[in-house]
């Protein structure tokens, strides 16, 4: 059971990856689009990421300062997973961060997190 | 016999944060140098002024609103309303016999017969029920009326709260301190967060207030609400805006967080009522 689970988990990535590298670019690219225009959404969104209560980000307005402006992001995480981890929970790098900590306290899913994520590491 | 010892020591850890914590004089001190350090351009006594004394171009405006204040009426009602005797012949003067003196300064107080902390509203709603007449709602209204009425025969009197050598006094006060630094609601943050560690940032275009001075404004009138109202109406707000469930007015909880809030404004001098955004 478990080698059948493994065996249809790397099928499908390597369905992934195919996907991906070559097979459908035009429609890899789209979604990719509209993941990003999901992400800056719900990081705009008063009521779910509201990321600019706190730091500035290129198109938004009116920004708060508590955070640093989230630039360069590329950068500062070259891993997307540290991103992602952060705005899951921050709490882990420090315990007493007044950022939110979304996904144990259900603000966000985990797709939102991730789709949020996705964006923040365009900036 | 180890595990009952580990057992102790973590029920002694446990109980060790507040016994061991630095006496509530000690805890204003640190708190007052942390502001005055944080914002080296107000002039100490300026902090009584909120946001206004660390936000130049919201100050402007709201110097401006000051001179024909909004709360200028609740002033005016709540005096007529202090001097409106009740049925049995008695009024609040009857009360409050240092009402014109100046008695807002002393509030909240620790009352050792009782074991509880006494706010104004409280002592406001105590006269009456002792006199034989209704309470009147706690977060605004009439309660605020009497409040701004009371506050502004105190202005210039400075804030002296005092936490007796008394187990419960002090109980009360640390439960207050825990309430202000714990971390709360959806949004996991405390009062602290906003208005200690980040006072004088931006939280989208609003600046946080400093804690240190807020206490001394009470009742307010705010352009939010279009109205008059307590500081456990403005507690019920903070709390809201965390996504915590707010306590009730003249819960325990709130009691005890604006001893110690009022606490750590001490010394500041009380320019209550004021207007706030």
């Amino acid at each position: 059971m478990r080698i059948t689970a493994h065996l249809l988990t790397t099928t499908a990535s390597i369905a992934a990856l195919v996907g991906c590298l070559g097979l459908a670019p035009s429609i890899a690219s789209a979604d990719e689009g509209a993941d990003l225009a999901k992400g800056k959404e719900l990081a705009f969104n008063r009521k779910k990421g509201n990321c600019l209560a706190c730091h500035q980000i290129e198109g938004g307005k009116l920004a708060g300062n508590i955070g640093p402006p989230l630039i360069a992001m590329k950068a500062r995480f070259p891993d997307y997973d540290k991103l992602r981890a952060q705005i899951d929970d921050a709490r882990k790098n420090n315990p007493n961060t007044i950022m939110i900590p979304f996904g144990p306290h259900a603000v966000m899913s985990s797709g939102e997190i991730d789709l949020v994520t996705k964006f923040i590491h365009t900036l | 016999m180890k595990k009952i010892a580990t057992a102790l020591s973590i029920m002694l850890l446990a109980a060790t944060p507040f016994a061991a914590q630095a006496s509530p004089d000690d805890d204003l001190k640190a708190f007052r140098s942390y502001f005055t350090k944080k914002f080296p351009d107000v002039p100490k006594g300026d902090f009584i002024n909120g946001v206004y004394s660390v936000d130049a171009a919201s100050r402007e405006q709201w110097e401006a609103f000051e001179e024909f204040p909004s709360y200028e009426i609740a002033v005016d009602d709540g005096e007529g309303k202090f001097h409106k005797k009740f049925a049995n012949g008695k009024g609040y003067a009857d009360c409050f016999p240092n009402y014109k003196k100046g008695i807002k300064q002393n509030y909240p107080y620790f009352d050792t017969d009782s074991g509880k902390v006494v706010t104004l509203e409280g002592a406001i709603n105590k006269c009456r029920t002792d006199n034989g007449e209704k309470k009147l709602k706690w977060k605004k209204g009439t309660i605020t009326e009497i409040g701004a009425y009371l506050a502004s025969l105190s202005r210039g009197h400075k804030v002296n709260v005092k936490v007796p050598n008394d187990a419960k006094a002090v109980a009360a006060y640390n439960r207050g301190k825990q309430h202000f630094y714990a971390k709360r609601g959806q949004l996991n943050m405390s009062c602290a967060d906003c208005h200690y560690y980040y006072s004088g940032s931006k939280i989208r275009a609003d600046i946080l207030s400093p804690a240190y001075g807020h206490a001394t404004g009470f009742p307010v009138y705010r352009n939010k609400w279009a109205g008059m109202g307590t500081i456990h109406r403005r507690y019920g707000g903070c709390n809201k805006q965390v996504r915590a469930k707010p306590f009730k007015a003249q819960s325990d909880e709130y009691k005890a967080l604006e001893y110690f809030h009022t606490y750590m404004s001490n010394g500041l001098e009380i320019n209550g009522p004021s207007q706030r955004k």
